[in-house]
């Protein structure tokens, strides 16, 4: 049984309330920081720790509060990212539905530690009940005195805010949810000034992802050595993945980073392998931004050694042989999957989401949906799947955020790996089995062959 | 002063001086193109992305390159960052790319667009561009739209370069024009529709750099290289009360901002020489203005082929009247005496 930091107790009934979280130790790592820690210290034991940030890009979280500007009479604020919507990912949903209070506890004293009176957590549209039950959670820390002014009677006030989004995805990049939070049109913001020195209302701000607080609590708890123990190498601690896709058992998986990817997917403690006794054809192990890779290269690397799930492990071999960690939306495939039609779906979510404001972007994601549409129903020709690799490349690395990046290694990485299924769905042309399909949802009448 | 070298030309600057900046001091032949930036509008650019540079060297101290291409217009120098913009291969092909993607959804209807002959997509297209599209798509469409009486949006041509945005934001004082919907599908709007009622709502026109948003008073009367433009000023209590006149025989049929050397609102005694609408609209009358004389035009310019001499032998008759009259006095023009085929009589 690997090491289960954030979701020991997600089996204890009633978990979600605070007399059962506290009688499970909870507030404890709270009570513990404020009153035996400087702010300080509790920075010191985050880099100790080596926690790396969970909603994505890795970045070590020690680091990034240290970068925290502390000018003189300027309010700081700490905000958490519950925008969670990359496909492939629902982990942060899981952790806050049933373990509220663990967020809360970790922006409590994630906010003591970087001197921040007022945090907010920026929640998608779309979890509204979610929302909801972090409401209540946070009046219960008001009602026994956890938030508020003189928490635990340590002289340290928070007033904790959920706000909810609109739905957006692009409301995750973190200075487009700073708009947002402000009440602005969800654009990300160009950088620099980083949220460290200018965030929300211009003031220093810490953005950081819900699992990401969430550990800091274990690790304030245990000491940071003790976090930097579980791990491997600079992939240090737990996380969360979020298993979807063709997957015996799929749902969210606490493992200890490290873990050799073929005993994630096949063993019973994890996945218990693929549905319906399938091969594996290809996993998306971090979320749909992330290179998709064929099952030779995922469960080992190029070199023939183990694949590991680690932030190092997964981008083992680069973006040639390699993917990345992302968020952790772990998405199995097994043989039947079109990897045409799939990257199609990913295509026309990111061509949705892209706010607009670069034109590389809002003008790119269009256009590569709409080629694999065409691919996809039989019209496509050879030069097109030519046609998206340029393209995707002409997005990726000139955009303002990474999410023209997100939207071009997915087509990268499946014209690297599956250029043949592309080049069939060419040559098949009409007689494909989808042209029925495509007729019918355009209204067209079929064609007599 | 930090020094940055700019396609193997290095340049001393002031602090805060963006890398775009930096070349426009050097000169317009390491200048990158832009698009969405305006040096009269506060937090403007980083948007097109065709002002995308390689920087090799990072600064004296990091000499690192950096990862990815920047955009020239919203990076700051650094002491000894070394940049490449027309130097770089790859920055040629980006910027290609980024003017194929402004074009993908572009209606290409030059012919009958009022801006034809002064639009910088034109130009850029014309520089950076291909002459085939790969885009065998139907193009995105949107309705016309009137931002008040005077003003048109045609969105099908907008590059979404934010100017007009800003614009309304900065220079006018109720800001009620936006940006609505995303990606693909957004667009400039006036809240629910509603007209710009500003002395200054005309500027958007002058900042929009292609034929989005154009003068309805100008509307298709007549293709601007067979315009003549002529710098005049007169009293305005609003505004710098400096503009170009565009002349088509006797008649003024537009009148615009001037435009310095980056097609941008050029300054006038030091701010920027934004006009008011009555200048711009209602002010179409030769006698209404005092002539100050031919307007410089890039000798590049598809405006400047058709009347360059016309244009000196007009100055040279201005100044022969101005010299002839008591000082101040206005000069009024003769009849004919704009028309290009009076050169040759
Ligand atoms: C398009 C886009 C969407 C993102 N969505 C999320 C998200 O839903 N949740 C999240 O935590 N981070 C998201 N990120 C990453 C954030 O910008 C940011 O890096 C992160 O919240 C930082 O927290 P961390 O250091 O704890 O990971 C997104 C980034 C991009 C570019
Ligand atoms: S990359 Fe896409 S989503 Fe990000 S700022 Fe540009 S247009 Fe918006
Ligand atoms: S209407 Fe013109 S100025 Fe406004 S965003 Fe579009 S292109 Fe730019
Ligand atoms: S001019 Fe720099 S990004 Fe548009």
């Amino acid at each position: 049984m690997g090491k289960k930091l954030l979701l020991e107790h997600i089996d204890v009934p009633g978990i979600r309330t605070l007399n059962v979280y506290r009688q499970k130790g909870g507030y404890e790592t709270l009570k513990k920081a404020l009153t035996s820690m400087t702010p300080d210290q509790i920075v010191e034991e985050v880099k100790t720790s080596g926690l790396r940030g969970r909603g994505g890009a890795g970045f070590p979280t020690g680091m990034k509060w240290s970068f925290l500007a502390k000018p003189e009479g300027v309010p700081r604020y700490l905000v958490c990212n519950a925008d969670e919507s990359e496909p492939g990912t629902f982990k942060d949903r899981y952790l806050m539905e049933h373990i509220p209070h663990i967020l809360i506890e970790g922006m409590i004293v994630s906010s003591f530690a970087l001197g921040a009176n007022t945090s907010y957590i920026y929640i998608r549209g779309e979890y509204f009940y979610v929302a909801r039950i972090l409401e209540a959670a946070i009046q219960e820390a008001y009602d026994a005195g956890l938030l508020g002014k003189n928490i635990m009677g340590s002289g340290y006030d928070l007033d904790l805010y959920v706000q909810v989004g609109a739905g957006a995805y692009i409301c995750g990049e973190e200075t487009a949810l700073l708009e947002s939070l402000e009440g602005k049109r969800g654009n990300p913001r160009i950088k620099p000034p980083f949220p460290a020195i200018a965030g929300l209302y211009g003031c220093p701000t810490v953005v950081n992802n819900v699992e990401t607080i969430a550990a800091v609590v274990p690790i304030v708890k245990d000491g940071g050595a003790a976090y930097a123990q579980i791990g491997i190498g600079k992939s240090t601690g737990t996380k969360l993945i979020s298993a979807s896709g063709h997957l015996n058992k799929p749902g969210v998986y606490e493992i200890e980073l490290g873990l050799p990817v073929e005993e994630f997917i096949y063993s019973e403690e994890y996945c218990g392998g693929i549905k319906n006794g399938k091969q594996l054809k290809a996993v998306v192990a971090g979320g749909s931004s992330v290179p998709i890779l064929p099952a030779h290269l995922i469960l080992k690397t190029a070199t023939g050694e183990p694949r590991l799930m680690s932030y190092e492990g997964l981008s083992e071999g680069g973006f040639a042989t390699g993917t990345m960690l992302g968020s952790g939306g772990f998405i199995a495939m097994d043989e039947d999957t079109s990897i045409v039609k799939n990257l199609w779906t990913f295509s026309r979510f990111y061509h949705h989401e892209s706010c607009g404001q670069c034109s590389p972007c809002r003008e790119g994601t269009g256009w590569m949906e709409k080629i694999l549409h065409k691919i996809l129903h039989g019209h496509g020709t050879l030069s097109d799947v030519d046609l998206l690799w340029d393209i995707q490349s002409k997005i990726e690395g000139k955009t303002i955020c990474p999410l023209g990046d997100a939207a071009a290694w997915p087509v990268a990485s499946a014209i690297r790996h599956f250029r043949h299924e592309f080049e069939e769905y060419v040559k098949a042309g009409h007689s494909i089995k989808d042209v029925k399909h495509y007729y019918r949802i355009n209204h067209l009448p079929e064609p007599a062959n | 002063m930090p020094k940055v070298t700019i396609d193997g030309i290095t340049i001393e600057v002031p602090n805060g001086t963006t890398i775009l900046e930096a070349a426009r001091m050097i000169g317009p032949e390491v200048a990158p193109p832009t698009m969405c930036y305006y040096s009269k509008l506060k937090t403007s650019g980083g948007y097109c992305r065709t002002c995308l540079v390689k920087v090799s060297q990072g600064s004296e101290k990091d000499p690192r390159p950096m990862p990815k291409p920047v955009a020239s217009c919203r990076t700051q120098v650094m002491d000894g960052m070394v940049v490449e913009n027309n130097t770089s291969a790859e920055i040629q092909e980006a910027r290609a790319g980024v003017v194929e993607f402004l074009l993908v959804n572009h209606p290409l209807d030059c012919p009958v667009c009022d801006q034809a002959g002064e639009c910088h997509l034109q130009d850029l297209g014309y520089e950076h561009g291909k002459s085939e599209t790969r885009y065998d798509f139907p193009r995105r469409e949107f309705e016309k739209k009137d931002i008040g009486d005077k003003i048109q949006l045609h969105m099908n041509r907008c590059i979404l370069c934010y100017r007009c945005v800003k614009t309304a934001d900065q220079v006018t004082d109720c800001r009620v024009h936006g940006v609505l919907n995303r990606g693909e599908v957004a667009e400039i709007s006036t809240y629910i529709e509603k007209s710009i009622n500003n002395d200054f709502s005309g500027n958007v026109i002058d900042v929009c750099p292609v034929g989005a948003l154009t003068d309805k008073t100008f509307r298709f009367q007549s293709r601007v290289w067979f315009t003549k433009p002529v710098d005049a000023h007169r009293d305005c209590d609003k505004c710098c009360g400096h503009v170009r006149l565009w002349y088509k025989g006797d008649d003024v049929l537009r009148v615009t901002a001037r435009k310095d050397q980056w097609g941008e609102v050029a300054d006038h005694d030091g701010k920027t020489g934004w006009i008011c609408n009555t200048c711009r609209f209602d002010k179409k009358n030769t006698s209404d203005w005092v002539i100050d004389g031919p307007s410089q035009i890039s000798r590049h310019s598809v405006i400047s082929a058709n009347h360059y001499n016309s244009l000196k032998a007009l100055k040279a008759s201005i100044d022969r009247q101005k010299a002839a009259l008591p000082h101040g006095e206005k000069v009024t023009l003769g009849h004919g005496a704009l028309d290009p085929n009076n050169e040759s009589k």
